[in-house]
């Protein structure tokens, strides 16, 4: 049996070495910051001929989308990548490829929104694509960006649902970390290639994308938005697999750290969770009974793991990093105090935005704020 | 001498009973595109009339595999569709003759909305059939106008005629360094069934436009639509002509009028017989917008023909 | 992988009459005079719907609309359109 190998590399590498390890067929791509250097690793991979793939060089997000969903409508794996605004030119074809329940997946690096231009990081891009029948993932390392990747083709190809997975431009996208790669063999075993029911097949001429009247197009819209529900378990499923056959963890629909006994709960996404653990240490040296509670898993939201989870009478302190325009506060709160309604009268939700265009979130910071927020009583 | 009728296939990847107009020159165009294709082949559709005619679930007028893409997207979807067989095969996984890749695509998704990704897709010659059948105008919505729309003609949008002439697509896709570019009408079958049948041969992006004269478009009774399509050529507002790798030849009976064997009939017989100019032609300054519209025809011709001469 | 979940695509199928039976959206019906007709085949080829049989000569009322276009472009003059009842 061949051992897993241990290398020092980038989230953007991490994320392409997936595709590899996915033996991904079709990758459509678009330069875009910080999403670029995904683009530039693969074209490379398949130049070199390590990844037995075609890379298209589409002339913008739109086309990378459409080539992407064009792809999987003919049978292929595919893979595409973007961040901000090019997530935002895709918006008609990600309703697409979920409407026509072909399993893209596709990266999105986190990075806030035009106007005015920011290349840093937020995540208003992928909250504002939160309805478009996509699932997302949303991770705080570089191992887990790869392993979420492999886990993502698993779940789209089970349901037919493309699966969208997020993380932080530059504080993962390009910061250096250990990952571990574990040998193909045991990939392959986790993930076998895709193998579509239906395709676009002259031996079976037929089409899913006729104008089609109500009584047949609702029955149809509802059936995604159950599924995507559905997608719950086999998201446990391959997060277990994953971790009988590699090892590694990163959880499954929720991530959590010393949270059984916490009374302050910081709930949070992507990297600022990863550094939210500091935070906790330092609330727990000062004898605040604090816990984290991160979504990996964001839509569909998780709601019955996160109400199982959450202790007693906590205090759940929300740390957005987007805003929920019309309303004051961000997105996650919205949906965390949606899913805690009249099922969780003993919970306390607070909300602050911080961090937007990627502005600093060193865990003193957040310290700082969630004590702050414990006493804010408005 | 262009395939006769008699010696066109038999098989139909048309359906009778579609959802299209009577006496639709799209449909009439695409059943001679299905006898040149056969059925070994993948049709990308974007919003227009063909999408309108197909049929709604669980029904399909047209006996192929369909796809329906976002309006901007049939150059890059059929990216997408070609490569992945071409990586499929590459596997093992598709075996067989691959299918025919093809957009069937209106004047509006390629002149205008589908302009980007069919240029990037020519730039990349990926291997597909491209083709646009031109009403003039978007007409599955109620005729507007569109890029396609010759100067003069009534639309929705345009309601006292359009003032500016449309874009040389074709000649526009041939700079794109693309292997095979070609302009047919639904007058012209044999011709039209040829030039499928040629592109189906070549690797790479082929670009056939056809013209497709629209009764309720273009204002003129039901059953002209290949008169319309013929008079089109006769006077030169449509050229019948093909580039192979680059290099120009017309085809009858536009090689006539290029060459000066054949005087173009005047323009004024076409545009009478149709409703779209007729606010232009009762106009007082009728003779003037006439003579526009001549010299816009006119100008066509001496540039084909000066166009024709590079062979480098 | 393969999938777990079934029929969550609306798929459409190849059939005639996808339109519906569109010989009801006829006003007037070509008739093909045989004695006149010389199989030239030009209103099969030019007919939008293929609805004319190429060797017999027919017409499939069921989905012909009726448009026209085979009676004016006959050659011959054989087809004519009828008003229907």
């Amino acid at each position: 049996m061949k051992a897993a190998q241990v290398i020092m590399e980038t989230g953007n590498q991490a994320a392409a070495l997936a595709v590899k390890y996915a033996r991904v067929d079709v990758v459509p791509g678009y330069p875009i910051t910080p999403q670029t250097s995904i683009m530039e690793a693969i074209a490379a991979m398949v130049e070199r001929g390590e990844l037995h793939a075609r890379f298209i060089p589409v002339e913008g997000e739109h086309s990378a989308m459409a080539a992407a969903v064009a792809a999987s409508a003919a049978g292929a794996r595919v893979f595409t990548a973007t961040s901000a605004n090019g997530l935002l030119y895709m918006h008609e074809v990600l309703h697409m490829a979920a409407g026509g329940r072909l399993p893209v997946v596709m990266v999105n690096v986190n990075r806030g929104i035009f106007a005015p231009w920011t290349l840093w990081a937020d995540h208003q891009d992928s909250f504002s694509q939160r309805d478009t029948g996509w699932m997302q993932f949303h991770c705080s390392s570089n191992q887990e960006v790869f392993n979420t990747i492999l886990q993502a083709y698993r779940v789209a190809e089970q349901i037919n649902i493309p699966i969208m997975v997020n993380y932080d431009g530059f504080a993962v996208s390009h910061c250096l970390m250990p990952l571990t790669l574990p040998p193909q063999e045991d990939i392959d075993r986790f993930l076998p290639p895709y193998e579509p029911e239906w395709r676009l097949d002259p031996a079976h001429p037929s089409s899913f994308s006729n104008v089609t009247n109500a009584p047949e197009y609702a029955p149809f819209r509802q059936m995604l938005s159950e599924d995507i529900l559905a997608a719950i378990p086999l998201v446990k499923q391959a997060a277990r697999e994953y971790q009988e056959i590699t090892g590694m963890w990163d959880g499954d629909t929720i991530d959590t750290y010393r949270l059984e006994d916490a009374e302050v709960v910081a709930f949070a996404i992507n990297s600022m969770a990863a550094e939210l653990r500091l935070t906790i240490d330092t609330l727990r040296d000062q004898g605040i009974k604090a816990g984290l509670l991160r979504p990996r898993l964001v839509v569909p939201f998780p709601a019955e793991d996160i109400i199982a989870a959450l202790p007693p009478n906590a205090q759940v302190m929300v740390l957005d990093r987007n805003y929920n325009f019309g309303h004051p506060g961000g997105i996650l709160a919205a949906e965390l105090k949606s899913a805690l309604f009249g099922r969780r009268n003993d919970i306390t939700v607070k909300n602050r935005v911080m961090g937007i265009g990627g502005l600093d979130l060193s865990h003193r910071f957040m310290a700082a704020e969630i004590l702050a927020m414990m006493e804010d009583n408005a | 001498m262009a395939t006769s009728i008699k010696n066109l296939p038999d098989n139909e990847q048309v359906l009778s009973g579609n959802g299209a107009c009577g006496g639709c020159p799209a449909t009439m165009a695409l059943r001679m595109v299905g006898k040149a294709l056969g059925p070994n082949a993948i049709m990308l559709l974007t919003p227009s009339c063909s999408v309108a005619s197909m049929g709604m679930t669980p029904k399909l007028g047209y006996n192929w595999p369909c796809i329906n893409v976002c309006f901007a997207t049939a150059g890059s979807s059929a990216s997408g569709i070609t490569h992945a067989l071409e990586i499929m095969q590459e596997k093992g996984r598709l075996k067989g003759e691959l299918p025919t890749v093809f957009c069937w695509v209106g004047d509006g998704g390629t002149y205008d909305i589908g302009f980007q990704a069919l240029s990037a897709a020519a730039e990349r010659n990926d291997n597909m059939i491209f083709f646009c059948y031109n009403n003039e105008a978007y007409s599955n919505t109620g005729v507007q106008r569109s890029g396609a729309t010759p100067r003069g003609s009534f639309t929705t949008t345009t309601p006292r005629g359009k003032r500016q002439p449309k874009k040389n697509m074709a000649l526009l896709m041939l700079e794109h360094h693309i292997p095979y570019v070609a302009t047919a009408t639904v007058a012209y079958p044999g011709d039209l069934y040829d030039k499928v049948v040629k592109a189906k041969s070549i690797e790479g992006l082929k670009y056939i436009e056809i013209l497709a004269p629209c009764y309720l478009g273009w204002q003129f009774d039901m059953p002209e639509t290949v008169q319309m399509s013929r008079m089109a050529v006769r006077c030169g507002a449509w050229l019948l002509w093909e580039a192979e790798n680059g290099k120009i030849t017309f085809n009858n009976p536009t090689s006539a009028i290029i060459s000066g064997k054949k005087a173009p009939e005047p323009v004024n017989d076409y545009l009478f017989k149709q409703g779209r100019f007729k606010r232009l032609l009762q106009g007082p300054d009728a003779d003037e917008r006439i003579a526009e519209i001549q010299g816009d025809i006119d100008r066509e011709i001496a540039f084909m023909r000066e166009r024709a001469k590079i062979v480098i | 992988m393969k999938s777990v979940t079934k029929a969550y695509r609306p798929i459409s199928w190849p059939m005639k009459g996808a339109g519906g039976d569109t010989g009801s959206w006829r006003t007037h019906r070509p008739v093909i005079n045989m004695e006149t007709c010389s199989k030239c085949q030009i209103c099969w080829v030019y007919c939008p719907e293929a609805v004319i049989d190429r060797y017999e000569m027919t017409i499939d009322y069921r989905y012909c609309k009726g448009c026209g276009v085979c009676a004016l472009e006959c050659p011959t003059g054989a087809i004519s359109m009828q008003k229907e009842e």
